[in-house]
């Protein structure tokens, strides 16, 4: 069987950086809580935000990092047909981070007449491309998915400093209809110009236009945007650069996805 | 007797200017002919023209609830929790309470509390959240110092009835 055949949707997914492609979320059941309480959280792959009709999203690298920048371990998980489903007990007050970073490398490659495709780690690229591979391509991709709950005070969520991040200078937890919102957005800890992105209101299954609000960052890395309606929105970040990690990968595919509940004023 | 009544006048002039700066707040919380009623969460604070938060007067919450658990709802106050609710310990003595029935409830906010507020504009801001209900809010304008006996009224449209401002040079 050939490599790529062997990769399930999911990874293809969350590997994927096309706007294109299949929309990837963690969708929390509250963000602003004003007690210590659970939380309980969809995750899943669709083509409509925050409708699962198509794929769990597999949780095994979820990081949730509480407050005091310790990691709590999810509740209750269960991976269905459709979603998996888990719970966080937020006990302390600030800024709760969800986040699944995923990384690897794909590539495609010629044995003679016949035509290769890989998608994993760099040590399971090099055991698995031949010495004799013509027209190899290969290409590194990172993909960070997040939301944030916050109990009380809200709190400055930590930075990893790798790959495609937003520095959200609005809170992602303070976010109300109508108000100006700064986001900044980071490559490797970096203000980056150029990153494309696009924000989607959820349930948009109930309209006929999607209406993506598409943005593009300026030379410090920022957009301001508004929100004119409250509700659960779904942003979507991609950048392409030649930083990458490995050398035999000639260009890296950052993403970045994060759910956001804007409140009504 | 003229001694007398002159005596008086001035002693009634004089505590005129001796006497304390007062804002008395009335709030009607109005009757819902509802299946299921709970009293609502009221806050009510003194903003900035930036709408931060100059001063928290009252906020009207379960606080009789096991275990602080009347807290898990404080944030229904939208717009209180996001300007500086969240930033307080409750129950917080002097300034939380339990909810309130339906019908008129006065606050007052003291003379030294006005006076530590620096001369400008501000607004009251009265603002209800009612459990499997509405959420609302409404604001009066002032000026401090107070520098004649004034009064203001709104009226709010679901969960608050009319919001009384009596301010007492």
């Amino acid at each position: 069987m050939k490599p790529w055949l062997m990769l399930s949707p999911l990874l293809i997914a969350l590997l994927s950086t096309s706007a294109h492609a299949h929309g990837i979320w963690l969708l929390p059941s509250s963000t602003v809580l004003s007690a210590p309480q659970f939380v309980t959280f969809d995750a899943a792959v669709s083509n409509d935000i925050f409708h699962f009709n198509h794929r769990p999203l597999p949780v095994d690298q979820l990081k949730i990092v509480a407050p005091d920048r310790s990691l709590l371990a999810p509740e209750n998980v269960a991976k269905g047909e459709l979603r998996t489903t888990f719970d966080a007990n937020l006990k302390q007050t600030g800024t709760y981070k969800l986040q699944i970073v995923r990384s690897g490398l794909r590539a495609r490659w010629k044995e003679g007449s016949e035509a290769k495709r890989f998608m994993g780690d760099a040590e399971k690229l090099r055991q698995q491309l031949p010495a004799n591979a013509t027209d190899v391509e290969v290409n590194e991709s990172a993909s960070r998915i997040e939301t944030y709950v916050t109990v009380g005070t809200p709190s400055e969520p930590p930075l990893d400093q790798k790959g495609l991040e937003m520095r959200s200078e609005t809170h992602p937890n303070d976010l109300v209809a109508g108000e100006q919102i700064t986001l900044q957005f980071l490559v490797d800890g970096k203000p980056a110009a150029g990153v494309q992105i696009e924000v989607v209101r959820g349930e948009s299954r109930y309209r006929n236009d999607p209406e993506p609000l598409k943005l593009t960052s300026g030379a410090d890395g920022r957009v301001r945007l508004a929100l004119e309606r409250a509700g659960m929105y779904w942003l979507d970040a991609d950048i392409t650069d030649n930083k990458v990690s490995d050398k035999l990968a000639k260009e890296r595919s950052l993403a970045y996805t994060v759910t956001l509940e804007v409140l009504p004023k | 007797m003229l001694r007398k009544v002159l005596l008086g006048l001035s002693t009634a002039l004089f505590s005129a200017n001796l006497m304390a700066a007062e804002m008395q707040i009335r709030i009607d919380i109005p009757a819902m002919s509802v299946a299921e009623y709970h009293r609502p969460y009221v806050a009510v604070w003194i903003e900035k023209p930036d709408e931060s938060i100059a001063r928290h007067v009252a906020v009207w919450y379960d606080q009789a609830a096991a275990e602080n658990k009347g807290t898990k709802w404080l944030k229904d106050l939208r717009l209180w929790w996001r300007k500086g609710g969240r930033e307080l310990q409750m129950p917080m003595d002097g300034m939380s309470s339990a909810t309130r029935q339906v019908g008129q409830h006065q606050l007052r906010v003291d003379d030294a509390t006005l006076r530590s507020l620096a001369s400008g504009e501000y607004r009251l801001v009265v603002e209800a959240a009612r459990e499997k209900g509405g959420r609302e809010f409404v604001k009066i304008p002032f000026r401090l110092p107070v520098s004649v006996a004034a009064q203001r009224q709104q009226k709010g449209s679901e969960e608050l009835g009319m919001i009384q401002l009596s301010l007492q040079p």
